[in-house]
């Protein structure tokens, strides 16, 4: 499914942008930046609650579609300066991981279904 | 007349506690190896592992560098740092164990994972360590076809 059919479905907020016709293809939700490093998968929306500089470099190193920082976080202007270095899309919601991560699995196991 | 062997090498320096611009070091390994044509799978193994080792320097040492290059179809990267060194290797190679500050743990690092990535993205990985005086990586990483480590 496409990054920008995602975003409107669950409401997300745009923090930088990037590629929005970019197919995403699973999700990854942790907040452990070695965990992600490790497992990230590329073409994945990572989602965490962590919002420094670090997950930019860590979700461009594994190829991943983007980046959601769940809980209405305020995000270092920092990290926003980067993501558009490197051309990681960032989101933001209020929404907590566990509701956003079953949300955002629902909406890509059905369309994984619908084929 | 040969065909010139692709050659690339940088070096970088860390300081601890210097976490806002960490990965840079990786970033650019990555984009350089992919200029390269080497493999995507390859490419991120780099990447990883010199991430890892780069924060390994920023959260326990007070600074450190990171050199790497490509000899023989390997790229080998070494990174050293004079810190407080590794008491016990083998404890330190177990994944969950670690002695990262709180404020590393408070934003996502030291989760005791570091060494452990490096060893299952790299080819060979060598540890020096003294403690009290520093400690030297010496990564891997095989660039042709073999280079696949079944951990990854």
């Amino acid at each position: 499914m496409k990054i920008a059919e995602i975003a409107d479905k669950l409401g997300l907020e745009v923090v930088n942008e990037g590629q929005w016709e970019r197919e995403a293809k699973c999700c990854y939700a942790s907040d452990m930046l070695s965990d992600v490093l490790a497992n990230g998968g590329e073409g994945c929306l990572w989602i965490t609650r962590q919002s420094h500089p670090n997950i930019v470099a860590v979700a461009a190193i594994r190829g991943m579609a983007g980046i959601i920082i769940t809980g209405g976080k305020q995000i270092n202007p920092d990290t926003i300066e980067k993501a558009g270095q490197e051309q990681v899309m960032i989101f933001s919601t209020p929404k907590q991981t566990c509701e956003l991560a079953g949300k955002l699995y629902m909406l890509l196991s059905n369309e994984m279904e619908r084929g | 007349m040969m065909p010139e062997k692709p050659r690339i090498e940088g070096c970088f320096a860390f300081n601890g506690g210097d976490f806002a611009d960490a990965g840079q070091a990786a970033i650019e390994l990555k984009a350089r190896l992919a200029a390269l044509g080497v493999p995507a799978q390859t490419v991120r193994r780099a990447a990883v592992s010199a991430f890892e080792a780069e924060m390994n320097v920023i959260i326990h040492a007070r600074a450190g560098s990171m050199y790497y290059v490509i000899r023989g179809g390997e790229l080998l990267i070494t990174v050293t740092d004079t810190g407080p060194g590794i008491a016990d290797v083998e404890l330190a190679m177990q994944e969950g164990y670690s002695t990262a500050p709180k404020w590393a743990r408070d934003v996502g690092w030291g989760s005791g994972m570091g060494l452990p990535n490096i060893k299952n993205n790299s080819d060979a990985l060598k540890i020096d360590s003294i403690v009290g005086e520093g400690t030297t990586l010496l990564i891997t990483i095989k660039l042709g076809a073999e280079g696949q480590n079944e951990n990854c």
